[in-house]
């Protein structure tokens, strides 16, 4: 089992989420995130006052998958994320040692779907 | 200590209540034989369209000005601007009914202040007019004036913004409101003001309020110090809706503050209107032209503040200058603000929170000068010419009207910020400056993040 992060654009969440519905991938979460990474923001000016070093907007996804799932989650997740512009953000994929569903109990890869 | 001193205040509010209650009973008989005769003079127009513009000063405290600044600062601090203002509207009512109408306007006293033969409104008729306003019951032109005395103070929460502790913005409030504000009022508008009597023209409050809050903002803004991470490491405002609907009401409460300054519903209620409106207009697209030529984009919170700087501008012009010299003064309004708070501000240092004396310091200065250029006895007989009609005389009162408002103001505030420091300290910690006063002040807050 793989415990899926990605950071992506805000504005690409719904052409992802597409991408993960084709795949059948329908479990996810998702959390409004402020990060940076190499690429400089928009900087913000108020009555001149130009912002330095501004965090920007970005989306964090969650899926928890079994191991067949991987590829194409990874698939859905670029090909719906990917504009080819510097902060279209990072994947990270972690070893999921455990899953329990809270409602039954069951433990493991038929806990995940 | 600190409950025993507001026990004390509260005590000595309501004895005096008292005191004031049991003198009034005499006078309320006496003034009953004078009703029948005067009330023919009310004006049943000039006195709804009086009420209704109390109502709209009423609007630019609580919510205009109080959703504007409340807007811009950061969420933590969002609930100690709404109650400051809120606070500010008890206070100075109180402050207004018990004693500070009659400082104000009461029987002038040599020039400088009213005597108190008007406090606890005693004399104050709801049956028959005043000398102020002779179509309009006394009572309703000290209400009117009180959304004023109430406003100005609230005006200056933009320069210390963040950082003041709520026992410390009470009592200066209070303090500021009875010897800055009553003083300068009386100078102004008062019966016998030596201002007054120099032949000054403010129509709306140009000085009284926009300067006086104004430089008493530059002042608390020095005075109190800048806000832990002023300049580089500030949010930007919290919530630009919010100041964008503020700004919105306090241009809709205007028309109340300047049209409704006429004292009278017809021909210069309606001109003090149309500059108003055209100030404001024009100002806020002045500033975002200024915003584009220089930094590539029309901002909305330049674009709003424009339209403030236009109408605190225009407050002592309204109802002197016709409609193309409201343009020309909200063209000025757009222009000077912004480089004051764009390029002289920043260089100089002080950290005026949301730019209190910036757009409206700035803002009274310009409009109390350029009365004096653009005054027009065609558009306003009881007025004066101004400089472009080749009088001199106004434009060299109203300079003076300047420094004595400034002078006075910045002295005063200075003295009364330095002491209210020694009593209880302006200045919240450091930790609860880094929590919030939201929390730390009124243990509250403004959102919750779940549910």
């Amino acid at each position: 089992m793989k415990y899926i992060i990605a950071i992506i654009q805000p504005d690409r969440l719904d052409e992802v989420m597409q991408r993960l519905e084709e795949k059948e991938i329908h479990l996810v979460t998702v959390t409004n995130v402020m990060g940076r990474g190499r690429q400089k923001g928009i900087a913000e000016v108020y009555r001149s006052h130009r912002e330095a070093g501004t965090l920007l907007k970005k989306i964090k996804l969650e899926i928890a998958v079994n191991s067949e799932y991987v590829k194409s989650t990874l698939d859905a997740i670029i090909a719906g994320g990917r504009t080819g512009q510097v902060g279209d953000g990072k994947i990270f994929v972690l070893n999921l040692d455990e899953v329990i569903r809270i409602r039954t109990g069951e433990t493991g890869g038929v806990a995940i779907g | 200590m600190r409950q025993r001193i507001i026990f004390a205040a509260l005590v000595a509010l309501a004895v005096m209540a008292m005191t004031i209650g049991a003198t009034a009973q005499q006078v309320i008989s006496t003034q009953a034989a004078s009703t029948a005769l005067a009330s023919k003079d009310i004006s049943a127009g000039d006195t709804a369209w009086v009420s209704i513009s109390t109502g709209l000063v009423l609007l630019m405290t609580i919510p205009g000005l109080a959703f504007f600044y409340g807007g811009l600062v950061r969420r933590k601090n969002v609930l100690s601007i709404l109650m400051q203002c809120f606070m500010m509207m008890c206070l100075i009512t109180l402050q207004w009914a018990l004693f500070g109408y009659s400082l104000a306007f009461g029987p002038d006293v040599k020039g400088i202040i009213g005597n108190l033969s008007w406090a606890g409104l005693q004399n104050v008729s709801a049956a028959t007019a005043s000398s102020y306003a002779p179509t309009i019951p006394h009572q309703m032109f000290m209400i009117f004036q009180m959304m004023f005395a109430v406003i100005t103070p609230a005006l200056i929460i933009g320069a210390f913004a963040e950082r003041m502790k709520f026992a410390a913005f009470a009592i200066f409030s209070l303090l500021w409101a009875t010897f800055v504000y009553d003083p300068i009022c009386h100078w102004m508008w008062g019966k016998g003001g030596f201002l007054n009597n120099m032949g000054v023209l403010d129509f709306a409050g140009g000085t009284v309020v926009h300067i006086n809050a104004g430089i008493a903002s530059l002042v608390a803004a020095i005075i109190i110090g800048k806000r832990l991470g002023y300049p580089n490491r500030m949010s930007p405002p919290h919530n630009l809706p919010f100041a964008t609907l503020g700004a919105g009401l306090l241009w809709f409460g205007w028309f109340g503050f300047n049209a409704g300054s006429a004292l009278c519903a017809g021909s210069l209620s309606t001109s003090a209107f149309v500059a108003t409106h055209l100030a404001a207009a024009t100002g806020g697209l002045t500033w975002a032209i200024m915003d584009m030529v220089a930094n590539k984009r029309a901002t909305v919170l330049g674009t709003i503040s424009g339209g403030v700087a236009g109408l605190a501008t225009i407050t002592q012009a309204a109802g002197y200058v016709g409609p193309l010299a409201a343009i020309a003064i909200g063209i000025f309004a757009g222009i000077v603000p912004w480089i004051f708070v764009s390029i002289i501000k920043p260089r100089l240092g002080y950290d005026d929170a949301l730019d209190a004396f910036g757009v409206h310091g700035i803002g009274g200065i310009l409009g109390a000068l350029l009365t004096g250029v653009f005054a027009s006895k065609a558009v306003n007989p009881a007025g004066a010419d101004g400089l472009i009609y080749g009088n001199m005389h106004l434009f060299k009162v109203q300079c003076i009207a300047v420094l004595v408002t400034v002078m006075y103001a910045f002295v005063v505030t200075f003295i009364l910020l330095r002491l209210v420091d020694a009593l209880v300290g302006l200045r919240a910690d450091t930790q609860s400056e880094r929590i919030g006063l939201d929390l730390t002040d009124h243990r509250e807050t403004g959102y919750t993040v779940l549910d």
